[in-house]
C-alpha cells in the first residue's frame, strides 16, 4: 500500500478512536470514583486475576519479593526502550520539550551504547526519563477521565486511557521503520516488559491490594489515585484532615 | 437605593466573621516548616536503620510498630479510618481497635520496607495545607525511577506527629478507610468481630 494511503488509514483510526471519546461517560465533578460498569469490571478483574495466577505462578500469592533476576531486568529495559519513541511523541503533543529531550536522549544512548536497549546506561547517567502515553495527552488537552474500566488482559484503565492506548499504537514512530513482523515482535517484547513489571512488584500488590477485604475496590482506588498523581492533577480536595472530624 | 435584607444579612455575617477571627488567638506556637521537615527526616533515618540492621522480620515489625506509635498520631489515624462507627464505639472498643490497627499497619506496610534496604531517601520540599504541613520526600532505588512519598504532619495532638502518607498519589488514609469499611461490612457491622479479623490481617 502506498505510504500516503497507509497514513490516511492511520489518521482515520485515530479519528475514530477520538470520536469514540464522545461516547465517554464523564466523571461528575467532585466524584472520586466513577464506575457505572462495575459488574462487568468485576467480572474482568476476577478473570484477569485467575489468568495471571494460572499462567504466571510467580504472581500466585507470593510471600516476598522475587529473587533478583538479570533476565527480568533486561526484559524491562528492552520494553522500556521500545516504548520510548512513543513517550517522545506524547511529550511533544503535550508541549513538554525538556521531557522530550530527556526521553529522546535516553532512546539514542540506550539503543546505541545500551546495545539496542538491553542495558540502561542513560539511567546510570542520571537520565531516568518518564513514561508518557496518549491518555495523558488527552488529559492535557482537557478530555475528561470518563468511567473506570477494567480491560481484558490489560487491567485497570479509564475510558480516556483506553482510547489513548489505541491511538498510541498508531502514532508510534517505530511503525515507520519496522516491518510488520518486527512490529509484532516489538509488541510481544513490550508486553513481556509488562509481565516482568507485574512479577517484580507481585508481593506488594498481593499484600496491599489482593489480600484486602474487597480487592476490586482497593485496586480501583489505588489505580485511580496513582494515575491522577502521574497526570499531575491537583487533588487538593482529596486532602483528608482527620482532626476536622473532631471539631463538631 | 435601600440595601436589601439579604445584602444586609451578608454584610452582618461578614462583619461578625471578621470580629470572631480577630478574637480567636493566632495559632500559637504553630508547627514550623523546619520542625515538620526535621520530624520526617528523623522518621526516615530510623526506618533505614531498622531495614539495614539485618534483624529477623518479626523483630523489624515490632520496631516498625514502636516507630509508628512514636512518630505517628495513631489514635487520630485509627479514629479517622474507622469513620462514623467510631462515634458509637465504646471507649474500650475504640482502644482495642486502635491497638489492633497499629499492629495491622506495621505488619502490612512494614513487610514491604525490606525492598528499600540500600535505597536513599531525601526530604525535597514542604508546603502548608490548611493548618498542617506536607513534607515531600523522594526515594531512590538503584535502577528504578525515583518516587515520591508525602507525609502530612500536624501538632494538633499536642505533639508533632504525622497523620497521613501519600505514596505516588496513593493516600493511605483513604485506602485504609475503604479497607476497614469493607472489613466491617463483611462482619455486618459487628465491630468486635472486625477487630478480631484485624488482629490476624496484614
Amino acid at each position: 500500500m502506498p505510504v500516503n494511503h497507509r497514513l490516511a488509514l492511520r489518521l482515520l483510526v485515530v479519528l475514530a478512536a477520538l470520536t469514540g471519546l464522545a461516547a465517554c461517560h464523564p466523571r461528575p465533578p467532585g466524584a472520586t470514583v466513577h464506575d457505572p460498569f462495575e459488574s462487568t469490571n468485576r467480572a474482568w478483574f476476577d478473570t484477569n486475576l485467575a489468568l495471571e495466577r494460572a499462567l504466571l505462578p510467580a504472581t500466585d500469592r507470593p510471600a516476598g519479593p522475587p529473587a533478583p533476576s538479570p533476565a527480568r531486568r533486561t526484559i524491562r529495559n528492552v520494553a522500556d526502550n521500545l516504548s520510548t519513541p512513543r513517550y517522545v511523541v506524547n511529550d511533544l503533543l503535550q508541549a513538554r520539550p525538556a521531557q522530550a529531550l530527556v526521553n529522546g536522549w535516553r532512546f539514542v544512548i540506550n539503543t546505541t551504547v545500551g546495545l539496542g536497549g538491553l542495558f540502561d546506561p542513560a539511567g546510570a547517567l542520571g537520565l531516568t526519563g518518564r513514561p508518557n502515553d496518549f491518555g495523558a495527552t488527552l488529559h492535557v488537552w482537557g478530555v475528561n477521565e470518563g468511567a473506570y474500566k477494567v480491560l481484558p488482559l490489560f487491567g485497570p484503565s479509564t475510558e480516556r486511557d483506553a482510547a489513548g492506548m489505541v491511538v498510541d499504537a498508531f502514532l508510534d514512530p517505530l511503525n515507520m521503520v519496522l516491518s510488520t513482523n518486527e512490529r509484532a515482535g516489538a509488541f510481544v517484547l513490550r508486553q513481556s516488559g509488562r509481565i516482568a513489571d507485574r512479577i517484580e512488584y507481585a508481593d506488594i500488590l498481593e499484600a496491599t491490594v489482593l489480600q484486602s477485604a474487597d480487592p476490586y475496590v482497593q485496586a480501583r482506588l489505588v489505580y485511580l489515585q496513582n494515575r491522577r498523581h502521574f497526570l499531575g492533577e491537583a487533588r487538593e480536595e482529596e486532602f483528608i484532615d482527620p482532626y476536622a472530624d473532631f471539631d463538631d | 437605593m435601600p440595601i436589601s435584607t439579604t445584602d444586609r444579612r451578608r454584610l452582618l455575617l461578614a462583619a461578625s466573621a471578621v470580629a470572631v477571627s480577630a478574637l480567636m488567638p493566632p495559632p500559637a506556637a504553630a508547627l514550623t516548616q523546619a520542625e515538620a521537615r526535621g520530624l520526617i527526616a528523623q522518621v526516615m533515618t530510623d526506618v533505614q536503620r531498622i531495614i539495614n540492621s539485618g534483624q529477623s522480620e518479626a523483630a523489624m515489625l515490632r520496631q516498625f510498630e514502636a516507630l509508628f506509635s512514636r512518630y505517628g498520631d495513631v489514635p487520630t489515624i485509627a479514629r479517622s479510618v474507622l469513620g462514623p462507627p467510631a462515634r458509637s464505639a465504646s471507649p474500650a472498643q475504640l482502644s482495642s481497635f486502635t491497638e489492633a490497627f497499629r499492629g495491622y499497619m506495621a505488619r502490612k506496610y512494614g513487610r514491604q520496607f525490606r525492598r528499600f534496604a540500600g535505597a536513599t531517601a531525601q526530604v525535597t520540599g514542604a508546603r502548608q495545607i490548611q493548618s498542617h504541613w506536607e513534607v515531600i520526600t523522594t526515594m531512590t532505588m538503584r535502577g528504578e525511577a525515583p518516587f515520591d512519598v508525602r507525609w502530612h504532619v500536624s501538632d494538633r495532638s499536642g505533639r508533632n506527629l504525622f497523620f497521613n502518607l501519600i505514596i505516588e498519589g496513593v493516600n493511605l488514609l483513604a485506602v485504609e478507610r475503604q479497607e476497614i469499611g469493607a472489613m466491617l461490612e463483611r462482619r455486618r457491622g459487628n465491630l468486635d468481630a472486625m477487630i478480631q479479623d484485624l488482629r490476624a490481617a496484614g
